[in-house]
């Protein structure tokens, strides 16, 4: 039974890790090549299941809704780009943490403005609902493996473009000495355009795929976002191969830690105080991870920058 | 090794004995306030109103002894907060509800999170610490979240205010405004001594060149250190200050969100005065308190559901309102006073 459990806990840390890697890809980036902390990262995420809600309604067709919705995800990263955003580059990380901070303010009260305070339900697309049994008596919702599905597909789709393409090329440059970048007669101020776009876009998508098995309600990238900086800090600022590992890694140690903490515990304490014990540590396993981590390596696992 | 030597004697006397009009007016204005309140008519909300400000004008000045004299960009500074309150809950609920213990206790407690948690934050730089310092803040949350016994998530009321040496004095909330008063203007003025003495320019070098500092010998990380266990434990008593008022507690004091508000405090104030970090945090608090207020007004000729949409969203003006401040106003309060510090630090 604890290993079918076990297993369970394992793919939907999978699925968690994933989503976390879609949101943390597009910061690591925006943050690697532009040294800019964008704290409306998680907002871009909320928005992009609120777009979903919208279209999912209005269409009735969750494929349709996606297609609408990276679009307009997009599009509305550029804007914020342009409107705020753009201002900020060459500020400091406090002006820049704080000027997000009110774009965050703005859209968690802007989304229940044009939606309500109330959360949303998106169904599940018809195609994907229901249950596989993937193992003995072991049965999964086909939707989660969908994610995990998705999640895989754009990480490789991520991996070929940013090492096997002109444009991976210059922004892992831009990563690395964006004056250089710069200075050999790159626009970079368009390069940060697009890097930016992507990553909206990509916050946007985790967003979606996640809206049919969470509720939609304002707030929700608040706490993702965070969890998405621990990714990219574990991971190394501006390294996608980090971003994916660290990813992959925090939703696994969140996840099984907070089945697991309460039994692993019991071997040492007593059933009742085990069972307090490991679920006030769970959650913070993955900040004392995090913790552990730059203390040994401060600048992270794979440090794009030397 | 004359600098080195005249910097030994008292604080005091290293920095100029020209008062400061600033400073001065803002603590009149706390001073009066109290003599004044009964003609507004709202006695008890002007008083609750300012004891507010004061003790978060506590906690954001505590920030700005990091923050502007170290240029160390704590994202996790409302932690603290919640290691005062919860000092408070968790003894008041154990039969202890004497200040004279809880405040030992709740300082005791954030020094001792501000030592460990310092200690493995400060070997990072820039970005990793405020990464960090957010991390160890969110451990914290969580850490309160969880805890069943008083209150989980939904945190707990507090039977009663804190008791001083058996007495309930604090309970007469003009006796509270004076106490959190006197917490204020005493940590304000430790702070002022702090900054001017050797101490403080060690840190303020540390935070303009360290690896100069170090060729000189000294340590940096040491008096960084130091100075985020003072701070914390100023942010600490703040948290005692806060549940007392509130008579509440719950994780909700210390969320990210908070910790946010309160750098932005000290950054509307002007970084690097500790008094524009006290203004900071009034004109934060007033701005949140009295926005609904303006819009209320300002949408008069709209219709009353419009007028009702308008101040019940808020926060959609209040939002961009603190990206312009942001942008535009640089320097903060104190820059816009003119007594700003002209430079403005790398965070």
């Amino acid at each position: 039974m604890t290993a079918t459990l076990f297993l369970i806990q394992t793919l939907n840390g999978l699925q968690f890790g994933l989503i976390l890697f879609l949101i943390a890809a597009g910061l690591t980036l925006v943050f690697g090549v532009m040294d800019f902390i964008n704290l409306a990262h998680g907002v871009q995420y909320m928005v992009g299941a609120y777009l979903v809600a919208a279209f999912s309604a209005w269409t009735g067709n969750f494929a349709w809704a996606l297609l609408l919705a990276l679009p307009t995800a997009l599009a509305f990263g550029l804007l914020l780009e342009v409107l705020v955003f753009r201002h900020l580059y060459d500020r400091d990380h406090l002006d820049q943490v704080l000027a997000t901070f009110g774009v965050i303010v703005f859209l968690n009260q802007a989304v229940k403005f044009v939606w309500g305070a109330a959360p949303l339900n998106v169904p599940v697309p018809e195609i994907l609902s229901g249950s596989v049994e993937i193992a003995d008596g072991l049965l999964y919702p086909v939707y989660r493996i969908a994610i995990i599905v998705a999640g895989l597909a754009v990480a490789a789709l991520l991996y070929v473009l940013v090492s096997h393409t002109r444009v991976g090329m210059l922004v892992r440059a831009g990563a690395t000495n964006p004056q250089m970048v710069s200075a050999l007669g790159v626009n970079i101020r368009r390069l940060f355009m697009v890097v930016f776009g992507f990553g909206a876009m990509l916050a946007g998508f985790a967003g979606a795929m996640v809206a049919p098995i969470l509720s939609v309600e304002p707030g929700m990238g608040d706490n993702i976002l965070i969890l998405a900086f621990v990714v990219i800090v574990i991971g190394g600022i501006g390294s996608i191969r980090g971003a994916f590992l660290a990813a992959i890694l925090i939703g696994l140690v969140d996840t099984v830690g907070r089945s697991f903490a309460p039994n692993l515990l019991r071997f040492f304490l007593d059933p009742a105080t085990a069972s307090q014990t490991g679920r006030a540590i769970a959650p913070m396993l993955i900040y004392i991870f995090m913790a552990a981590i730059l203390f040994f390596r401060p600048s992270g696992l794979f440090p794009a920058k030397r | 090794m004359t600098d080195l030597a005249q910097t030994r004697l008292a604080p005091f006397t290293a920095r100029s004995p020209r008062i400061e009009p600033v400073p001065l007016v803002l603590f009149l204005v706390f001073a009066a306030a109290p003599f004044l309140a009964p003609l507004s008519g709202a006695e008890g909300y002007v008083l609750s109103l300012l004891t507010r400000v004061m003790i978060l004008g506590l906690a954001a000045m505590s920030l700005d002894l990091i923050l502007g004299y170290g240029a160390l960009v704590s994202f996790g500074h409302a932690a603290f907060l919640g290691m005062g309150g919860y000092a408070v809950g968790i003894l008041a609920s154990n039969g202890m509800e004497d200040a004279l213990v809880q405040i030992p206790v709740a300082l005791a407690a954030s020094a001792l999170f501000a030592a460990v948690t310092g200690a493995i934050s400060l070997r990072t730089k820039g970005v990793y610490f405020i990464m960090i310092t957010l991390a160890f803040g969110q451990m914290l949350f969580f850490l309160a979240t969880s805890l069943a016994a008083y209150g989980g998530d939904d945190g707990m009321t507090l039977s009663s205010r804190s008791l001083v040496a058996g007495a309930t004095f604090l309970k007469d909330d003009r006796a509270f405004y004076g106490f959190t008063f006197a917490c204020l203007f005493g940590t304000y003025l430790l702070s002022r001594a702090i900054v001017a003495s050797r101490f403080g320019r060690v840190l303020r070098g540390a935070r303009e060149n360290p690896v100069r500092m170090e060729a000189i010998g000294f340590q940096p990380f040491r008096y960084q250190l130091l100075a985020y266990v003072i701070s914390g434990m100023m942010a600490g008593l703040a948290g005692f200050l806060l549940a007392n008022q509130a008579e509440f507690i719950s994780p909700s004091f210390m969320t990210w969100q908070r910790s946010g508000e309160l750098i932005f405090m000290v950054v509307l104030g002007g970084l690097g005065s500790l008094h524009g970090a006290i203004l900071g945090a009034a004109a934060f608090l007033l701005l949140e308190e009295f926005l609904p207020e303006i819009l209320h007004a300002a949408g008069a000729m709209l219709s009353s559901d419009l007028q009702y949409r308008l101040v019940e969203n808020w926060k959609m003006v209040f939002g961009p309102l603190l990206i312009l401040i942001v942008l535009f106003a640089r320097g903060g309060i104190m820059g816009l006073l003119g007594r700003g510090r002209p430079d403005r630090q790398e965070g």
